[in-house]
């Protein structure tokens, strides 16, 4: 395999892309999921399922269109969802988690009908939806490189503010903090790595990857920092486990990594199962 | 009975100093003739209170009896309609120093307990508006958060998840998330609320130890007047109106039965006005 990836330029930029979305998934998935926004990224994951079908549809129906990478398409719909998720989440103060379903079935809506549209797609549609090892461009290793920089300068900027936010949203706004701007920048970040993430682990299970090694390390670690620590560490190794047993099995990555993170956390629950019963 | 209780004069600060050095004493909250009124009903009616540095002032009243409106108009929250509040001297629409305020809600008891955050994160996170964007701690600032961790005497609990505290000792974590930006005054809002009896005292007890050797003035708002009236330096007894504001020892001195007898009136008369729902408080707890 190493040779494998010396030598091919796919297999690099599949192994690449993957490091880089096992830090920023799950970094950005410890701020969904201790702010219990879980469901965001499964409603954004289906927006941007959308996106690409509508990219793709583009595509077909215009030869002109051939050279349209679908990211950027699922880019967009994925970041115009998450401010139509932040919009119904203010129109239904009361019942703020019903924007998720408005927005996943309304994502998977589209989807659908773009791909009606277009008569069904090649298998490209398959790789969007579980990840694929070898559909990975240099451009859009590129185009992910760009986004991890900014949402992990971000994140390291702002990590005192959604700390805070995340912690305690109530004294965050009354001690004075910028919040809502805080919070829209980051609801932006969740779309962005969403997209850069779907290429590897695929649509469906991008929202697996920001809450399953979180999930994991919330169990374990003592205090934020360390919850962060695990759950990069958790990610990058369900991710790049995923992608080479799903080279050597020529099965989908998406649904390897998936399974790795889903052993791992298993793993955690019985360790602190033990831990506790040998410290009674 | 009202107009008894309105007639004891208020006399701020501790006995020992004459009554040429009170004057001297620096005001840290006046509220001069203010009233505040939601929609159709009055909450607050000309009350009129000062807080000088060093007190500790415990206000109490029943539920509805316009305590947390007070603690919005002096934290900025709801703007003044009638009246004045100066805070540290200043007009209040004009003060820029918040950071000199502390603020201990109630509502700190209800976070969710299971974030993964130790207790030193989360009071770090107290200095997050002083050190501004794109600020990072440094190692004065660590050295302030565990300062301010062990004023509370949480030192060796330090990285623990917070979950993992009992209810009073996460109450003492918030305490040290406000200490730690140098408040000249803090602010409580029931804070023994999800705390159990048995480290209510003890609670009471470091809020008089930042009092006295922090020379923090406190404010604490309760609806619980048995447990405060013998920790505090000065009591004020809210009820729409201000019916009393003077030195603890003046408070303890008014016999109990007329005490109690004007609680329970009072809150009586406020029902029967507002119908509002009520516990009886005061009476039956002295």
């Amino acid at each position: 395999m190493i040779a494998g990836i010396l030598q091919y330029e796919f297999l690099q930029n599949a192994f690449l892309t993957g490091i880089i979305i096992g830090i920023i998934a799950p970094l950005i998935g410890v701020f969904i999921v201790v702010r219990r926004l879980s469901l965001i990224a499964d409603a954004l994951s289906h927006v941007t399922l959308a996106g690409i079908a509508a990219s793709l549809l583009l595509e077909k129906k215009f030869i002109g269109l051939s050279g349209l990478n679908p990211l950027y398409m699922g880019m967009v719909f994925s970041v115009t969802g998450s401010l139509f998720i932040e919009k119904l989440r203010a129109v239904y103060k009361h019942y703020q988690e019903l924007a998720i379903p408005i927005i996943l079935s309304g994502g998977i809506g589209l989807g659908a009908i773009f791909i009606s549209l277009a008569d069904g797609f090649n298998t490209d549609l398959f790789s969007y939806l579980f990840g694929s090892v070898s559909a990975v461009s240099r451009a859009d290793l590129w185009t992910i490189l760009v986004i991890s920089i900014f949402v992990i300068a971000m994140i390291l900027l702002l990590y005192k503010e959604l700390f805070l936010l995340s912690f305690d949203e109530e004294h965050a706004k009354a001690s004075g903090i910028a919040a809502k701007s805080i919070h829209f920048i980051f609801i932006v970040m969740v779309a962005l790595v969403i997209a850069a993430s779907m290429r590897i682990v695929g649509i469906l299970l991008v929202s697996s990857l920001m809450t399953l090694p979180v999930a994991a390390s919330i169990r374990i670690a003592k205090g934020f920092k360390q919850t962060i620590f695990y759950s990069v560490l958790f990610g990058e190794t369900s991710v790049l486990g995923g992608l080479m047993l799903s080279y050597y099995l020529d099965l989908a990555p998406g649904g390897m990594i998936v399974i790795i993170a889903v052993l791992i956390l298993i793993l955690t629950i019985l360790i602190k199962k033990l831990t506790v019963k040998v410290a009674v | 009975m009202i107009l008894i209780f309105e007639a004891v004069v208020m006399k701020i600060t501790a006995g020992f100093l004459g009554d040429k050095m009170e004057k001297q004493l620096h005001s840290i909250i006046e509220i001069e003739q203010v009233s505040y009124r939601y929609e159709k009903e009055d909450v607050l009616e000309n009350i009129n209170l000062t807080i000088h540095e060093g007190a500790f002032l415990g206000i109490v009243g029943p539920n509805g009896s316009g305590k947390s409106t007070l603690l919005k108009l002096v934290l900025g929250l709801l703007k003044t309609q009638n009246g004045e509040i100066r805070l540290f001297g200043q007009e209040i629409s004009r003060f820029k120093d918040w950071h000199k305020i502390g603020f201990v809600s109630q509502k700190a008891n209800s976070f969710n307990t299971g974030f993964p955050a130790t207790v030193y994160e989360v009071v770090s996170s107290g200095l997050t508006k002083k050190l501004g964007l794109f600020k990072f701690m440094k190692r004065e600032h660590h050295m302030k958060v565990t300062q301010a961790i062990d004023s509370v005497g949480l030192l060796a609990f330090k990285d623990r998840n917070i979950g993992e505290l009992s209810g009073g000792q996460q109450q003492r974590v918030f305490i040290a998330r406000a200490l730690v930006s140098d408040p000249k005054l803090m602010i409580l809002d029931e804070p023994t609320v999800g705390v159990d009896a048995q480290n209510v005292q003890s609670f009471y007890e470091m809020l008089d130890e930042l009092n006295k050797k922090l020379g923090i003035t406190l404010l604490l708002v309760t609806h619980d007047i048995g447990t405060i009236s013998d920790k505090v330096t000065h009591v004020a007894c809210l009820n729409k109106h201000l019916h009393f504001h003077g030195k603890t020892e003046e408070f303890e001195q008014l016999k109990m039965d007329e005490m109690s007898e004007f609680y329970g009136h009072d809150v009586h008369i406020l029902t029967h006005e507002h119908d509002h729902h009520h516990h009886h408080h005061g009476g039956s707890e002295q």
